[in-house]
């Protein structure tokens, strides 16, 4: 099993003919993900060759919708565009928008945000993210394939790049999936949406949690896992040396005075009994403890 | 992207909210023809992007222009926890009023922007929540309704302000509602909101947070200053790369805003065993990094003089370790002499073939680890040494 994405569902990709949507999509399709559509505006009735297949371009999402039954977006639009793609997904009813778009500005963000809540249908992942991986099975963005395994590990991450180093550190134990959240101020799916998911998946034995500097979502996702998660967590944090008021990459990435230190984040997450890992070697050292002992 | 007081002013005035008059002075000659020209007392104030100005001197009443003159001088070259004051804004006095409070911004835990008005305006607002909530209205606005009169007739209400002001300020928070939409703000902030006798509202100081992934859609590149940082920030900028300055000894460079901030850690926990070096830099090359930006990022850590030695750690994902191994060879090349030894961590996707390309090329200044954390270790003890 896995969670929001399986070898059941269908992708369509949103700017698919543009040259990272292109590039993309061919590794999702070597990846074996099941690739049905891509959605370009004024490009309908065209085809893409990506050698083992060709996928269909239709003009809009609804029209890709209808005619392949695809229920997942992929959304590679540039900034200026990206709202109007996801709410155009939202509208056509999409059951799951992954917007890997970086450099969304966060008033578009929040209204295709609160448009998706009230479409009452629309999980949104993202923006500015890599997206999501049920390794063996699906994958939805631009995380590598080959650097792990299909496994009972479930991960959650802000960090792109953090995830695929924990990846590569237990790709022998392997992953049900890695979800890929995000590093933008306001984001779709949160640790905590995730850490339920994979509370509830047979699939899923124990979970990694990857958080970093600003905000307080980990201290949330903190007691939602005293509340609510039985399955063992191990955590990282990334950020410890990061002085105040500077942004580190990642536009939420940043401490506001006392508020959004990893230290305090560390702190909440260690009361309720999830271990954080110094590094991520030991992050990863820690998760083949707890599964050895299970 | 945080602006001035006065920066935040012209906003203001560009969206109908009233301000005082003033002007922007860099001299105490400036602030004084100024003041001269206000023909009334005038309040002289240090322009600095932080906090607590009030309390560390930097806001004076100056009665006339030969005062406003001395208290610009006093002011001007302040510093104000880490900020220096280069420019003064000289403003009207404005006399006889009650001072409020209003605010907008983004509510990242509940994903929705929030107002917050107060009728204790004047004072520093987390001590008003904590103190005197009743005082402090919060309410969460619907990115896709936002805010007409009816409810920011309301948010003053709630917030306890007196009914017959409540128009004039509903006026000005719809206002102030425009500022934040139209001008992509993150936080806009209006502390005090003075209400003066005659019933006129007006912003005695502003706070605006503008986001930076929206200046494709503004003409804000004015308001930017590149006066105060290091050089290195602004070099970095104009080479698009993603570098922040820190106080340590050992430049970074990773690809990942995430794997970076990670190694800035693994770095100064490495350094504890090491006369306490630490990491001089944050620099994210994404995750292409092809051979002119590794140069480009390689190019700015060297000329840091407080660098004394470099990590560079990348996990290949998508990019092959290969790949990023010969864009090294080629930044070295690009770059010739490096004065400092750099060790490299390649890790992921073809990471043998990558670290055999490197030992290969066997550059003299460069050491090859397999792990990040035996990697941090190595860079410290150099850094030391």
């Amino acid at each position: 099993m896995a969670i929001f994405l399986t070898k059941d569902s269908k992708v369509l990709i949103q700017g698919m003919t543009g040259a990272e949507g292109t590039r993309h999509t061919a590794r999702m399709l070597a990846a074996g993900t099941d690739v049905v559509a891509g959605v370009t505006p004024g490009k309908g009735g065209q085809s893409a060759d990506f050698g083992q297949r060709w996928v269909p371009v239709f003009g809009t999402v609804a029209e890709a919708m209808a005619e392949t039954g695809a229920d997942v977006s992929v959304v590679f639009v540039p900034p200026k565009f990206a709202r109007g793609a996801v709410e155009e997904a939202i509208d056509a009813g999409i059951q799951l928008c992954v917007v890997i778009t970086e450099g969304v500005p966060v008033h578009d963000t929040l209204r295709f945000w609160a448009r998706a809540q009230a479409s009452g249908r629309t999980r949104i992942i993202g923006p500015n993210c890599p997206g999501l991986i049920s390794p063996g099975q699906s994958s939805a963005g631009i995380i590598p394939a080959d650097i792990t395994s299909a496994g009972r590990i479930g991960l959650v991450s802000k960090s792109g790049t953090l995830t695929y180093q924990l990846m590569y550190e237990l790709r022998d134990i392997g992953f049900s999936t890695a979800v890929g959240i995000g590093g933008d101020p306001v984001i779709g799916t949160t640790h905590i949406d995730a850490l339920q998911a994979f509370q509830d998946d047979p699939g899923t034995d124990a979970i990694v949690m990857i958080g970093e500097i600003g905000g307080d979502a980990e201290e949330r996702a903190a007691a939602y896992i005293e509340q609510h998660v039985t399955k063992p967590v191990v955590a990282y944090v990334a950020g410890f040396t990061a002085p105040e008021g500077k942004t580190m990459g990642h536009a939420g990435a940043i401490v506001s005075g006392s508020a959004g230190t990893a230290q305090a984040k560390k702190e909440a997450l260690e009361k309720v009994g999830v271990r954080v890992g110094k590094t991520p070697s030991e992050t990863a050292r820690l998760m083949r403890d707890t599964i050895r002992t299970r | 992207m945080d602006l001035y007081e006065y920066q935040a002013k012209e906003l203001f005035a560009r969206h109908g909210i009233t301000v005082p008059p003033g002007q922007v002075a860099a001299t105490p000659q400036e602030a004084r023809a100024i003041a001269a020209e206000m023909r009334a007392p005038v309040v002289i104030k240090a322009q600095v992007k932080t906090g607590g100005r009030g309390k560390a001197g930097g806001v004076r009443l100056a009665p006339g222009p030969s005062a406003a003159e001395d208290e610009a001088r006093r002011i001007l070259g302040m510093d104000i926890k880490g900020h220096t004051a280069h420019r003064v804004l000289v403003e009207k006095a404005t006399g006889g009023f009650e001072e409020y409070y209003a605010a907008y911004l983004v509510d990242r835990a509940n994903r929705t922007l929030l107002a917050m008005v107060s009728s204790e305006g004047g004072m520093d607002i987390e001590e008003v929540a904590a103190t005197k909530p009743e005082a402090l209205a919060r309410i969460p606005i619907d990115a896709t309704i936002g805010v007409d009169l009816e409810t920011a007739r309301l948010l003053a209400a709630r917030a306890g302000l007196p009914e017959d002001v409540l128009d004039a300020v509903a006026a000005t928070l719809v206002r102030l509602w425009e500022v934040l939409v139209e001008e992509d703000a993150v936080l806009v902030e209006v502390n005090p909101l003075a209400c003066t006798s005659d019933g006129t509202v007006l912003a005695l100081d502003g706070k605006i947070t503008l986001d930076g992934n929206a200046a494709f859609r503004h003409d804000h590149a004015a308001l930017a200053d590149g006066s105060d940082d290091g050089g290195l920030e602004a070099r970095a900028r104009a080479k698009h790369l993603n570098y922040v300055k820190l106080a340590g000894q050992v430049g970074v460079i990773g690809n990942g805003a995430g794997l970076v901030m990670s190694t800035l850690d693994v770095v100064a926990y490495a350094g504890e065993r090491f006369d306490g070096v630490r990491p001089a830099n944050f620099l994210d090359i994404g995750g292409g990094a092809s051979a002119q930006v590794m140069a480009d990022g390689l190019e700015i850590i060297l000329s840091d003089p407080d660098v004394r030695a470099v990590l560079v750690n990348v996990f290949g994902g998508i990019t092959a370790c290969d790949a990023v191994a010969n864009g090294i060879v080629k930044a070295l090349e690009v770059l010739g002499e490096a004065r400092c030894p750099i060790v490299v961590r390649l890790d992921g996707n073809n990471a043998e073939a990558g670290r055999k390309i490197l030992s290969d090329a066997a550059h003299p200044m460069v050491r090859v680890v397999t792990t990040m954390d035996g990697a941090a270790e190595l860079v410290a003890e150099l850094a030391a040494a």
